[in-house]
């Protein structure tokens, strides 16, 4: 690996934004003249550079099919995040990337895909989501059983309300806190699980949100025989080379941004409950 | 149309019941409808009665400090309304109000309770479905009070 490549950013206009919550933006992102952060797969992340003050990792979102455009949904939660959310069109990010392992898109070939998602964990999955109803006639049954703070708080909300009215896809959302105007279901996420319809022994989870929240996901699935090696979490520890390098990001045996972020659940089963990890 | 022994056999909450407790359990069953905004029922009163979702949603409900009625959860076909009933000193501790048109198993509490304590095999199966069901939503109220969303990152991958 030619790690001084990695280790450069690339410099990235910021073609567009938009607000997908109170905090929380997307960011679309020109091609830089090295594009090698263009090519990505569903689960990939790109490491990115607000200048001047420090550097996060970020899901690709998804990408602009028309000008080849990628998107970073960003949350401001800290300094460089908060920096990120401000940017505005015409100004400048740096980019490293792509990173990480991607959901296992092949291995759902022919089978039903759960997708769980929470909060902004939508994020990592909503390629995952364009991909199956893209590509609809290659899956089994398509559920997404997504869990959100409250309505305000629904990321993508447009997009989720378009993939609902759909008839080939189950689309259950659910919120913890409900708002007056909410119609919609009012409970954890887990509760969707029972929900939906699907053939256990012939599934593939791809679950994506806070790690407690994924136990409990995993659990609800495990009630209902989905098999552990058919799940698979997108891991979250704090990134800081995205090479492998630094060790920041161990897990166990595995670094996240090199070895993960997506792993199988049987490989990460035993590391999960461990408070220290 | 289906008799309340095949419907209360083919409710989660007592599917595979030996044919014997359902026959003890339809004793106590009958059917009900609600329209939308009709409420099962209300915070305070007696819980006489619990209920197997067969259509609709009711949304469980709190008042509020502000005094809105607030949503803490929705449950739809499959799930049981009510959980008061097992429990002394059987007063609902929150409102139950249909969302839309809700069909529903009401079983008399009451008469339920009796035949379980008259026949502790039927009480031990009761118990085996109905703690699975307490255990799930202590389990989703937790979460819920761990706003587990309210913390997340800034969009790293596991957000």
């Amino acid at each position: 690996m030619n790690i001084g490549h990695f280790m450069t950013p690339d410099v990235s206009r910021v073609a567009g934004t938009r607000r997908e919550t109170r905090d929380t933006w997307t960011l679309r992102l020109e091609p830089p003249r090295n594009a090698a952060a263009w090519s990505y797969r569903p689960g990939q992340f790109n490491m990115l550079y607000a200048f001047g003050i420090g550097e996060v990792p970020i899901s690709i979102s998804g990408q602009v099919a028309g000008d080849g455009t990628l998107l970073h949904t960003v949350r401001a939660v800290g300094r460089v995040s908060a920096a990120l959310t401000r940017l505005r069109k015409g100004e400048s990010v740096g980019v490293r990337g792509p990173f990480g392992t991607p959901w296992p898109m092949d291995l759902a070939v022919g089978r039903d895909v759960i997708v769980a998602a929470g909060g902004l964990g939508l994020a990592p999955v909503r390629p995952v989501v364009r991909t199956l109803l893209e590509q609809r006639g290659k899956f089994g049954r398509v559920v997404l059983l997504f869990g959100a703070r409250s309505p305000a708080e629904i990321v993508f909300r447009r997009e989720v309300e378009r993939w609902g009215r759909r008839r080939d896809a189950e689309v259950l959302v659910t919120v913890d806190h409900a708002s007056p105007d909410w119609a919609g279901h009012v409970g954890v996420v887990t509760t969707l699980v029972k929900k939906a319809a699907f053939d256990p022994g012939n599934t593939v989870a791809m679950l994506c949100g806070p790690e407690v929240m994924m136990r409990f996901m995993v659990a609800a699935l495990r009630s209902s025989a989905v098999p552990d090696d058919a799940m698979f979490l997108s891991m979250e520890r704090n990134m800081k080379c995205a090479i492998g390098q630094c060790g920041h990001c161990q897990f166990g045996a595995d670094f996240v941004c090199r070895d993960g972020p997506v792993l199988r659940y049987d490989r990460v089963r035993d590391r999960l409950s461990v408070r220290e990890l | 149309m289906e008799g309340l022994d095949e419907v209360i056999r083919e409710h989660p909450f007592f599917r595979d019941l030996d044919p014997r407790f359902v026959s003890l359990v339809v004793g106590c069953a009958r059917n009900v409808r609600f329209d939308a905004g009709q409420y099962l029922f209300r915070e305070g009163g007696p819980a006489d009665q619990f209920y197997l979702l067969r259509h609709g949603h009711v949304a469980l409900e709190m008042v509020s400090p502000t005094g809105g009625a607030l949503t803490f959860q929705t449950l739809g076909e499959g799930d049981i309304v009510g959980l008061s009933w097992f429990v002394s000193p059987y007063r609902w501790a929150y409102d139950a109000r249909a969302i839309e048109l809700t069909r529903a198993v009401s079983l008399d509490a009451v008469c339920l309770r009796s035949k379980l304590d008259e026949d502790h095999d039927l009480g031990y199966e009761v118990m085996q479905r109905f703690v699975p069901v307490l255990i799930e939503r202590l389990q989703g109220t937790r979460l819920q009070m761990l706003d587990v969303y309210g913390h997340s990152r800034a969009g790293a991958p596991g957000s």
